[in-house]
């Protein structure tokens, strides 16, 4: 297709605010990472991979936040696509009905995490919350328990707060893919007397393969920028046992003062995220069917 | 003959009641007095009490954040639309390598968190002295926003003929004119889309303003209510107070637009 030379000057004002303010600070995260600096004083002192090191090999810290990130991403991965996929198979008839549940569903996604935060502390709050005294009331006491002040519990805890917040976008995904599924196949798999299970499992699992990969991925990236949510709710406590890589960053960084520090663990939470991308593209391209 | 399924309506009315509960809890608590809500979560309140309203509107400037807010949240996404719309109609048009290119640079944007971004960030914005800036914040928003812009109306540009532009281009019309009139209007659907997409994503942030803003008067709503609650400890009727008002603009326009902003989540995941 022809175009003129001005069609460049489209790209200017997007592309220097995006060049300014994520590729720059992109590069910077890369170089701070090896170096001590403080955040205020010029020239940091450069240290090589020792930042790394360090992180990897001697900060319990760190590690702990790691594994935080992973229970929380998998129990966030595992719940959401688990319970978005069933609640979607119910809501796929456009009634009115089904548009009344997916629309209520997906409310709590409007709402900022610092609201939702507010919301789920006061209903986990051991004596004035409501989960503890519907517990009570229905004889189960000894299932009441101090939700997230508990540092056992406290990480899956917040993963049920981040799935009741997100999976009504993921149900949205679910319904759009098995709506696209042409309804021929399973016209013929009833004429055949097919069980409900069998359809589900012979036509419109392996034909959702593509959703559900977009589903898990988009959940991994968003259960790893739930920054917001943890922050407002326990801050990485108690002791440690909700802290994740991001809420780790911002405490070395903004309480601790060690920018380079705070910037290696940046660069190794973005190699995760690559990797974690690279594999469900992979992935993907591997399940994705036609017909 | 079919039986009717019981396990459907159990599973949907439970998973309702369980989104239903809290947000009630919610609504329910910030009409009552501190000391009420040792009652118990459900007890409803002696009276319908609106002060812990009018304190955080009158006394504690809510109002003031709410203006903030509303401020930043118009501006970003005002201009990261129009900046993304101008970019995914130049990679529409121009689809060589280096559109190939550009438009992969935008996509590293969709893939690298933001969070990973908060030290250099920050130095740059007190480099800049733009921390404590309304303006400081928009153009952080800018940015980030660009890429799922960039990525959702590229989708929807590629799906308009070439030959309306071949056309147009016969006629004599400039890129721009191509840009403005032609492509912008026939764009209209997935820009109103992006737009409500984006603005809940700029409403509801938290990381950027924590980062750059310190100064009561510059503060959005998501600070400021993190901040009541270092404030209100567990006062939560003046806590739920603050996220309803907070949620409030947000509510309305999901009852009136509820479309918009689910194909917006659905497009936000989908499109490539």
């Amino acid at each position: 297709m022809k175009y003129s030379k001005s069609i460049y000057l489209f790209f200017l004002p997007g592309l220097l605010l995006f060049a300014f303010f994520f590729l720059l600070p992109l590069a910077q995260t890369v170089y701070y990472s090896f170096t001590t600096w403080d955040g205020y004083t010029g020239n940091p002192p450069f240290v090589g991979i020792k930042n790394y090191v360090q992180l990897i090999t001697n900060d319990s810290i760190f590690q702990q936040s790691l594994g935080n990130n992973g229970k929380f991403m998998l129990t966030v991965v595992i719940l959401q696509t688990l319970f978005s996929l069933i609640l979607a198979l119910y809501l796929l008839k456009n009634n009115k009905i089904s548009i009344f549940f997916r629309a209520l569903f997906f409310f709590p996604t409007i709402l900022s995490s610092v609201a939702v935060a507010f919301l789920w502390s006061f209903i986990y709050d051991p004596s004035l919350g409501l989960l503890n005294q519907v517990l009570n009331a229905v004889h189960l006491d000894f299932l009441a328990a101090n939700w997230i002040g508990d540092p056992k519990r406290a990480i899956f805890s917040l993963a049920f707060v981040q799935v009741w917040a997100h999976i009504g976008q993921m149900i949205v995904l679910f319904v759009a893919g098995m709506q696209a599924i042409p309804a021929e196949l399973y016209e013929s798999a009833a004429i055949e007397g097919g069980s409900k299970w069998d359809i589900f499992r012979k036509i419109t699992w392996p034909l959702l393969a593509p959703t559900t990969t977009i589903v898990v991925a988009y959940t991994t990236i968003q259960s790893f920028k739930a920054f917001d949510l943890i922050f407002a709710m326990t801050r990485g406590g108690p002791n440690y046992s909700t802290e994740i890589l991001s809420t780790f960053i911002y405490h070395a960084a903004f309480e601790n003062y060690q920018f380079g520090y705070a910037s290696a663990a940046s660069v190794l939470f973005m190699i995760l995220i690559a990797i974690l991308t690279f594999i469900q593209f992979k992935l993907l391209r591997s399940s994705s069917i036609s017909y | 003959m079919k039986r009717p399924g019981l396990v459907k309506p159990i599973l949907l009315s439970g998973y309702s009641v369980l989104i239903i509960v809290p947000l009630f809890v919610a609504l329910l608590t910030s009409f009552k007095q501190l000391r009420n809500v040792y009652d118990g979560a459900l007890a409803l309140p002696e009276q319908l009490d609106f002060s812990n309203f009018s304190l955080l509107l009158f006394e504690k400037s809510l109002s003031h954040y709410l203006v903030n807010s509303i401020i930043v949240t118009a501006a970003s996404v005002f201009f990261a639309l129009w900046f993304a719309s101008m970019i995914a109609y130049g990679i529409t048009r121009i689809r060589n390598k280096l559109g190939n290119l550009l438009f992969a640079a935008f996509m590293l944007g969709m893939i690298v968190p933001a969070q990973t971004l908060m030290v250099p960030l920050y130095s740059l914005m007190l480099k800049l002295q733009l921390t404590n800036s309304l303006l400081g914040l928009i153009l952080v928003h800018i940015a980030v926003l660009l890429p799922i812009c960039v990525f959702i109306l590229t989708g929807f540009m590629k799906t308009l003929p070439g030959e309306l532009f071949e056309a147009a281009r016969v006629d004599g019309a400039s890129e721009w004119n191509m840009y403005w009139r032609i492509t912008l209007p026939l764009s209209f659907p997935s820009l109103a889309i992006t737009a409500i997409f984006s603005m809940v994503i700029v409403w509801n942030d938290l990381l950027f303003s924590l980062l750059f803003i310190t100064n009561e008067e510059k503060k959005t709503l998501p600070l400021a209510l993190l901040q009541f609650q270092g404030e209100y400890l567990t006062n939560y009727p003046i806590l739920f107070a603050g996220v309803l008002i907070t949620s409030l603009p947000l509510i309305i326009l999901y009852v009136f637009l509820q479309r918009f902003f689910i194909s917006g989540a659905l497009s936000g995941a989908l499109k490539g």
